[in-house]
């Protein structure tokens, strides 16, 4: 019998899309995925972990800047550490790199506006497992929800990620109410839209590809990113 | 060992876009300020600690800021002291 990877899906005060992700994950994905209290101090037994999106700690300070201290963040670093597959769905980005985990921060869209529409995106060359049953050059399109998702990096360090393949999707066009918008509706560095750290295990990005795992709901372009997680069962939790 | 109010003044970084700021500009420009050049928009962190000399409340601020207050990669700080006279009534505010 072939058993399924197990995922921790982190609920942390003022997430919104753990119940999303969890849902998501366990019905259209086809992994076991549990939510875990962000009190816990063990992640033992999960094989990847996601940090879900939305307003963790009712975004005080910065954003994501807060969650880094809660209990459970520990074990995830030495899970990220020891090149478990974690997974920053847009609050989950954010935080991810507040705690270091990934380069760079997330700003205030140039708009000003929250941004809740769908957007194309395309898939870099990256060596990231999260992305092994995606092409370079793929075109995605995925729902964003976010008010802060402007994602900026210096020079030096944006050239470092250009060269380690560690830019895994870039915006090339969003669509609101019909009308389609510049190729970068936030003002992201580079149009970027998620990253990975320089092993790969470790991937972040603003969209959502958990509110796009079925028909029924307006698109399945996130099961091309989700269901790597059925790959894992094979290495059980450490990337290849 | 006296009460200290360390201010710290987090801006965003010179090349780091501030929308904020931006948007500021474009409402100064539509009042009676249209040679306003530039806006950038920051905050102000106030601690109120207990520290023996201002050179301790200072680098006590600056530990702060470097872990916390202020996210190195998009913004930079400046901080100040001022001693606080210390009656049981202030202690309460």
């Amino acid at each position: 019998m072939i058993v399924p990877p197990r995922v921790a899906v982190i609920g942390f005060p003022g997430s919104n899309g753990d119940h999303d992700a969890v849902h998501s994950l366990n019905h259209d994905v086809g992994v076991e995925a549990i939510l875990v209290d962000y009190r816990d101090r063990t992640l033992d037994g999960f094989d990847a972990v996601v940090l879900p999106g939305g307003f963790s700690y009712g975004d005080a300070l910065r954003c994501g800047a807060i969650a880094r201290f809660a209990p459970v963040m520990e074990p995830l670093k030495a899970f990220a550490d020891m090149g478990g597959p974690v997974l920053g769905i847009c609050n989950g980005f954010q935080v991810l790199t507040e705690a270091h985990l990934l380069p760079g921060a997330l700003l205030r869209n140039k708009t000003l506006r929250f941004h809740c529409f769908q957007t194309q995106l395309r898939v870099e060359p990256s060596i990231s497992p999260w992305l092994s049953r995606c092409n370079a050059g793929e075109r995605l399109t995925l729902p964003v929800a976010h008010g802060d998702g402007a994602y900026f990096v210096d020079e030096g360090t944006l050239a470092t990620l250009e060269r380690q393949g560690q830019i895994a999707l870039r915006y090339v066009g969003a669509e609101h109410q019909g009308a389609r918008s510049e190729e970068n509706p936030n003002g992201s560095v580079a149009a970027i839209a998620g990253i990975t750290n320089a092993q790969g295990n470790v991937f972040g990005l603003m969209p959502h590809p958990e509110r796009a795992t079925n028909p029924l709901i307006g698109g399945v372009d996130g099961l091309r990113i989700l269901s790597s997680l059925r790959d894992i069962s094979v290495t059980k939790g450490i990337a290849s | 060992m006296s009460i200290w109010r360390v201010e710290a003044t987090i801006m965003p970084k010179d090349g780091v876009n501030d929308p904020q700021g931006e948007a500021i500009r474009n409402g100064l420009i539509s009042l009676e300020f249209a040679d306003v050049r530039d806006v950038r928009a920051g905050k102000i962190i106030a601690v109120k600690l207990e520290a023996d000399t201002e050179r301790e409340a200072i680098e006590r601020g600056t530990r702060m800021c470097d872990q916390l207050l202020a996210n190195p990669v998009i913004e930079t700080y400046k901080l100040s002291a001022t001693p606080i006279n210390t009656t049981p009534k202030d202690e309460l505010v």
